[in-house]
């Protein structure tokens, strides 16, 4: 499960953020503290998570602290499923 | 005549109860403070600053985040009579290295005496001073105290004189920083009283703001302007409005605002990015006036932000436009309140081959061209053709200006200044047409990028795709590409190497974002890396970004997107 779901972010920020459809996003790469995702970007990425999988990111939340790679964003998406 | 003590402190007489300032925070209340409290805290600053040795007519750079301190500094560096000058905070997307080297080139030209920052910024600032340079003090910002007394005729900055430099104000980047635009008290009221006029500023106005105060639009229509004029000022912090925008929309609704300065992007934005469920009670009537400034003004921008807040309240009159620059303090034309911007409908052909705007004909592609309105009752404005003669009506030329509200110049850059006006008339570097009085700007002559309001310089992009290695120097291109969606341009880089492995290009491909991201805190959407002789060089052998831009936008158009 975690890996469809690993890999659906990994298409959208490939092809909607970073225009490079084939570029492969590592799962422990640095998203957010690397610049790779910029502020405005960050905010598609949390609306994303919200219409896909019924998960909210709150504005606060949209920080390097709170996620920072795939990895990472993978697991607080798992956590607040129910 | 006056300067800006004598203001403020008229303003305290007449009223020292009123709410000056409002400030939002993402994890705390809203703060009011008055003008007394203002004027008292911001005095404790001023009195810091002279014991740290500053003499009124130096310049002190405040390096300070969102917050009372800020205010404080700067209208303490203010009452004391020296020249406060704001730069960005670092964040955490950019490299300590290239921020202390930015520093390090601002100190080098402005000469500073002072810097006020932080603590736990305090090493930072002072890793970037050399041995001999100007700056004498280093004011931490925590160790500002003092009895909040309030002596007017004990504070220096009231010998200032109209005439003299009040603040400098420069633009982001290596090269923005080595050009600090000085601004007399006299220019920045010619431009208030101009600017005050078109839009009936009054006392029952309140202004709401998230925009940095290192930016002119900030700085002036969204800190100067309400403090000087006494009108109440909403202020937010830039960094929490990205994350969340539509507390923009609940902090007018709160404060019942009237006025607040967008860039054209922002409408995209909010239009798009905010929820319904966060626009519970929203009530945008109170706005006379929404005004989209400091990038192109694009009409389907103000169209998508109609539609997204006319349920909830927004009225299409209060959508305006300006066109405004640093170098006139701020606003030089501003659509009329209480109408609707000029709106024309020209042929897209003729307006980019034959460069005139035509009216639209059957059968063929136009497009909508929105006015920034007219220009301010002081500023008078001419188009110029190549050969620097006027351009007729609907024919696009190089906005010059001339007012009573221009900088003093670039600080201590006599031959910036220099260069930038011709026979007394300031070349602003930005193309347009005039109809009827109303000036359409329509693009740059320079090869500036503005990304979300910022003004990014294409060569500092490509200094640093130098750095990268695998690219060699002088041979990357950096150009700003329009994105429809988000109202304003996106980056592109594009990087020869001499590998063709297209595994290896990708490497560098991510290398470049990386770098340019952290040395330049502007992230890249597309980055493309070519074989060696993609790039199209000038018979100089320079760069030619605007052919290259063609090349690849073509490309792009192959691939379908």
């Amino acid at each position: 499960m975690t890996e469809t779901l690993t890999s659906s972010l990994a298409t959208f920020i490939a092809e909607k953020i970073l225009k490079q459809p084939n570029r492969a996003i590592g799962a422990d790469e640095s998203l957010v503290s690397s610049g790779l995702i910029d502020s405005f970007s960050l905010m598609d990425l949390a609306l994303f998570v919200e219409d896909t999988f019924g998960v909210r990111i709150e504005d606060t939340e949209l920080n390097a602290g709170t996620f920072d790679t795939l990895h990472q964003l993978a697991a607080l998406i798992e956590s607040r499923k129910k | 005549m006056t300067t800006f003590p004598e203001r403020l402190k008229a303003l305290h007489d007449r009223t020292p109860d009123r709410i000056a300032l409002t400030l939002q925070f993402s994890n705390a209340d809203d703060l009011p403070i008055t003008m007394d409290g203002l004027m008292r805290s911001s005095a404790v600053y001023a009195r810091a600053i002279s014991a740290a040795g500053i003499m009124p007519g130096e310049v002190v750079i405040l390096i300070i985040q969102h917050g009372a301190e800020l205010a404080y500094a700067f209208w303490g560096a203010i009452l004391h009579g020296a020249i406060p000058s704001i730069m960005p905070f670092l964040t955490e997307k950019l490299s300590p290295e290239r921020y202390r080297a930015d520093l390090a080139t601002l100190i080098s030209i402005t000469q500073p005496a002072a810097i006020l920052t932080y603590a736990e910024f305090e090493d930072e600032v002072r890793s970037a001073l050399k041995e001999g340079d100007s700056v004498r003090a280093v004011i931490v910002a925590e160790q500002v105290d003092g009895k909040s007394e309030l002596d007017f005729g004990a504070l220096s900055g009231f010998q200032r004189q109209p005439d003299d430099i009040v603040l400098l104000q420069h633009s982001s980047g290596t090269t923005g920083l080595q050009k600090g635009v000085a601004l007399s008290h006299q220019a920045v009221f010619n431009q208030l009283d101009a600017y005050g006029k078109v839009l009936a500023l009054n006392d029952d106005d309140v202004i709401v703001s998230w925009l940095p105060l290192y930016h002119d639009m900030g700085l002036i229509a969204g800190f100067i302007m309400p403090i000087l004029s006494g009108v109440h000022l909403v202020l937010q912090s830039p960094f929490d409005w990205v994350r969340a925008p539509y507390k923009l929309m609940q902090a007018v609704t709160k404060y019942h605002a009237t006025l607040t300065w967008l860039p054209n992007f922002a409408y995209n934005f909010c239009a798009q990015k905010i929820r319904d469920r966060h626009l519970e009670g929203v009530d945008l009537s109170s706005l006379r006036a929404v005004i989209n400034c400091s990038e192109p003004v694009r009409w389907e921008s103000h169209q998508a932000f109609f539609e997204k807040f006319k349920g909830y309240g927004l009225k299409y009159k209060a959508l305006q436009t300006s066109y405004a620059m640093a170098e006139n303090v701020f606003s030089v034309t501003q659509s009329q309140l209480g109408g609707e911007p000029a709106v024309l409908e020209i042929d897209r052909e003729a307006f980019m081959s034959e460069r005139v705007a035509k009216s639209p004909m059957e059968g063929r592609p136009s497009m909508m061209m929105m006015s920034s309105g007219r220009p301010l009752e002081n500023v008078k404005i001419k188009l110029l053709d190549e050969n620097r003669n006027e351009a007729a009506e609907r024919v696009i030329g190089e906005i010059a200006l001339q007012s009573d509200c221009m900088l003093t110049g670039y600080y201590h850059r006599d031959d910036a200044t220099q260069q930038a006006f011709a026979d007394g008339w300031y070349l602003t570097g930005d193309y347009g047409f005039i109809l009827d009085e109303e000036v359409f700007v329509s693009g740059r002559k320079k090869d500036m990028i503005i990304v979300g309001g910022k003004n990014v310089y294409p060569q500092d992009l490509e200094s640093l795709t130098y750095e990268v290695p695998g690219v060699h120097a002088g041979r990357s291109v950096a150009f700003g590409m329009f994105n429809e969606e988000q109202g304003t341009e996106d980056v592109v880089i594009i990087a020869e190497v001499d590998s063709d492995d297209a595994a290896e290009q990708q490497l560098v491909a991510d290398a470049i974002r990386a770098h340019v991201t952290k040395n330049s805190a502007i992230t890249l959407r597309h980055v493309k890396v070519v074989d060696s002789k993609w790039i199209e060089k000038t018979s100089s052998g320079k760069t030619a970004r605007s052919a290259n831009k063609e090349k690849f936008l073509q490309e792009l158009d192959v691939q379908g997107n």
